[in-house]
């Protein structure tokens, strides 16, 4: 059809890659990379369909209930009531705010990715960022709000990069492999988080001692609600800045050096190192860079609508984990990365809060979210799984059509 | 051939560099104890002589090329005489509360779980297949197993189903590296997330908001005659449960394995060289499915230990809380070894029971106090006090020629 190269074909040809590459590569230019991530999601989801028909629900109902949890329904309903008392519009609302969360730690995944290295640590790096938005948004009561956001978004970051540039030094300067190490240092996120915000902790409220929860964030430096109630969890400007993340991702890594070294690093350190690439210094920027969008991620949220956050908040909060599935089913792209932040967005939502508990069991919802994303993540890790399954179809059209034939 | 033949005669076992580093972490630790009951010692001059001691042990043994060992006494040493100092400061009841001989007991409850997943992760591992799907392995066996025990009436059946279940997924986790070569990290955190669901879909599903029902039956305790009304030693080791003996007794068994059979030679070979070993015409496919599925088993026990063990018939969703994760730490602190593992797993369930303790003395220092392991892993990756080095083909599939 084309003679255009395909974003994907990205190797120099006179390199001699193993036969398996090849095979791969040729089935991605073939379906410009969407039959992997397509058939993963409808796997995924026919497989959570078959256990919750298998445990005598109706499959059909409850992704319904869920569809319509996650406020779907709504962009079908023309023309739009953009009232959100309309609970599909309220609910939509919701969604995007998960989204906006899971598009920046599912860009943290990404980003390294394409260096080469698997961040496991987005839920630290999310839970710094969410820390230290806290602390500026208690303090500095009397600054007006643009200063306090952009100062407490900027500080979130900034931690986050450093957070996760801890993991990419090690592995820069002592080898340490990325994924032991961004495993410790949530862990360690995790725990220091519940004794800043415990009794006694630094960052606990000053009014209540017996409560193990941080302050509350000060009016000036809420993100300011766009769509909906501000009291009622509205929808903040911070989806923009994570749209804004999206566009920043795609520029660095296609329209600058550093973004031309880390895809060069990822594909290959030792031929980037022979190319003059210094792999080291690539390692950490890639981490910090990384860490730095899950730092905004917990920056948004904390300043967005959560402005308060908990010993027990901390032990729940999963969100960081959910950016792996993000990235690997976004294939690492910006435009991937955005389209399934929204897919899993309204998942999330649409499978606790915004579930009707009568049409399915929120309860048995939120499990049936896991482990759609647990099958994600596994069948986007095993694309000759997903690929063969594809090829078997037309194994099985043959067949179809002669016993049609036959009958 | 040469002039500089060594003396034939080797140097006693008791004075070579390995056994005085082990002797110097010893007496660091024993800097600590002589200030806590039973001995409660209340001058600051024993723990400051006997940790002195430990350092000056370690720093022997480290010029004379012990370098792990020979760091890791100076480090029990300093860190020993510190403790030690610090108890000797400390009121005598708050010591008594703190450090009560069912102290050990606890230490050995919460490190059983680790004990279970660092061996399995290690025996995987060994044979080149990373295994960061532990924690859900180790879910898995929790559910199913207090599942079993429930539905077939027996903690036996708990714990074959606990078995197939962490066996089952281990399954996949092989399947998922070893045929289809998929970056086993991923597979690892999809086993995660989907132990995760599966759990908690099936105790909802099948429990509903109801728990599990009292009097499952659950894992005996071993009442060891003899020591179980003794002081001190009853409380400590008189009355642990089964699970926790079999664990340690484990330990040796996995070394042996591991070091000492054919079996064990293969395994490694696997890990280290797979070409090598399919030369030699071991079927590296088999060994791996075989190591992953064994160590998905051993997470499981890890769990059932939780929920039909110590647990006393008991689930919650997400019950592994990350145990898995410290297991994974533990195997790479303790350097791919069985008795590193274990001692590892020790430290680690030390710090761990400590941490429940230490709220008399403050609440907020106690939470802090838990981010111990995971600061001593990150620094034992990070090659600061001699390096964790996983086997060479860990992680790497193997594709035949």
């Amino acid at each position: 059809m084309s003679e255009q190269a395909t974003p994907t074909a990205n190797v120099p040809p006179e390199q001699e890659p193993s036969t398996d590459f090849v095979v791969r590569l040729g089935i991605a230019q073939r379906a410009g990379g969407l039959i992997v991530p397509v058939m993963t999601a409808v796997l995924a989801f026919l497989a959570g369909g078959i256990v919750v028909a298998a445990t005598g629900h109706n499959p059909l109902s409850a992704y319904r209930g869920i569809w319509d949890g996650a406020g779907f329904n709504w962009l079908f309903h023309i023309p739009w009531n953009t009232n959100t008392v309309n609970l599909d519009a309220f609910n939509l609302t919701q969604t995007l705010l998960t989204t906006t969360t899971l598009i920046l730690v599912g860009l943290a995944v990404a980003f390294p990715f394409r260096c080469g290295l698997f961040n496991i640590g987005g839920q630290g790096q999310y839970l710094v960022g969410l820390i230290v938005a806290n602390w500026v948004g208690v303090s500095f009561a009397s600054w007006p709000t643009l200063p306090h956001v952009l100062l407490g978004i900027g500080a979130a970051a900034l931690a986050g990069a450093a957070w996760a540039g801890i993991a990419g030094f090690l592995k820069a300067t002592t080898g340490a492999h990325e994924v032991i190490s961004t495993i410790m240092l949530n862990w360690i996120a995790i725990w220091g988080g519940q004794y800043l915000f415990g009794q006694g902790g630094p960052l606990q409220n000053t009014y209540n001692p017996a409560a193990p929860e941080s302050g509350t964030v000060v009016q000036s430096a809420h993100i300011p609600v766009f769509w909906g109630n501000p009291v009622l969890q509205g929808l903040d400007y911070g989806i923009f800045v994570a749209i804004a993340a999206l566009v920043v991702f795609w520029l660095i890594l296609n329209r600058t050096t550093l973004g031309y070294e880390v895809r060069a690093v990822g594909f290959n350190p030792e031929a980037a190192a022979y190319g003059g690439i210094n792999v080291r210094r690539k390692y950490i920027q890639a981490m910090a860079i990384s860490g730095a969008f899950a730092g905004l991620a917990g920056a948004l949220d904390m300043l967005g609508y959560l402005f308060q956050f908990g010993v027990l908040d901390v032990q729940a909060s999963q969100i960081g984990f959910l950016g792996i599935a993000v990235a690997l089913l976004g294939r690492n792209t910006a435009v991937g990365t955005g389209i399934a932040a929204f897919l899993f967005g309204g998942l999330l939502y649409g499978t606790t809060r915004g579930l009707n508990p009568s049409v399915f069991d929120p309860s048995l919802a939120g499990n049936l979210t896991s482990m759609i994303q647990g099958l994600i993540v596994l069948f986007v890790g095993a694309d000759v799984f997903v690929l063969y399954i594809w090829n078997s179809r037309r194994k099985l059209r043959p067949k179809r059509r002669a016993e049609a034939a036959a009958a | 051939m040469t002039n500089h033949a060594q003396p034939l005669q080797e140097t006693h076992w008791a004075f070579q560099p390995k056994a005085i580093a082990v002797a110097g972490s010893i007496l660091g630790l024993v800097a600590f104890w002589s200030a806590l009951p039973p001995f409660t010692v209340r001058s600051p001059l024993v723990p400051i002589l006997v940790g002195v001691l430990g350092i000056a042990a370690g720093l022997w043994a480290v010029t004379r090329g012990t370098r792990r060992l020979g760091w890791g006494a100076i480090a029990s040493g300093v860190i020993g005489l510190g403790l030690g100092l610090l108890a000797t400061r400390s009121s005598s009841g708050n010591l008594h509360v703190v450090f009560a001989a069912d102290l050990v007991a606890q230490v050995f409850v919460f490190a059983t779980p680790l004990t279970f997943g660092a061996l399995g992760g290690m025996v995987s591992e060994r044979s080149g297949v990373v295994n960061v799907g532990l924690e859900g392995m180790m879910l898995m066996g929790a559910f199913w197993g207090v599942y079993g025990a429930d539905k077939g009436g027996s903690w036996v059946v708990g714990i074959l189903a606990a078995l197939a279940a962490g066996g089952l997924f281990a399954l996949l986790h092989a399947y998922w590296s070893i045929h289809l070569r998929a970056n086993q990290i991923v597979s690892g955190m999809a086993i995660n997330f989907l132990a995760l669901g599966v759990t908690g879909y099936f105790f909802e599903q099948l429990y509903g908001n109801q728990n599990i029902p009292a009097g499952v039956s659950t894992v005996p305790n071993v009442a060891i005659p003899g020591i179980d009304h003794m002081a001190y030693l009853g409380p400590a080791i008189g009355d642990l449960n089964l699970l926790i003996w079999v664990g340690v007794a484990f330990v040796p068994l996995s070394y042996f394995i591991l070091f000492k059979t054919p079996i064990g030679l293969r395994l490694r070979a696997c890990g280290e060289h797979p070409r090598a070993a399919d030369t030699v015409g071991i079927n590296v496919y088999a060994v791996r499915y075989a190591a992953v599925v064994v160590s998905g088993m051993l997470a499981a026990l890890g769990g059932a230990f939780l929920s039909i063990g110590f647990g006393g018939g008991s689930f919650t969703e997400n019950m592994t809380e990350g145990r898995g994760f410290i297991a994974l730490a533990a195997m790479i602190f303790g350097n791919w070894r069985p008795f590193g593992a274990w001692g590892a797993a020790l430290l680690f369930g030390f710090s761990t029971a400590l941490a429940y303790r230490l709220p008399v003395y403050s609440s907020s220092a106690a939470t802090l106090f838990q981010v111990l392991p995971y600061v001593l892993t990150l620094i034992a990756v990070a090659g600061v006090i001699g390096r964790s080095v996983p086997p060479a083909a860990d992680g790497q599939p193997y594709v035949k020629q």
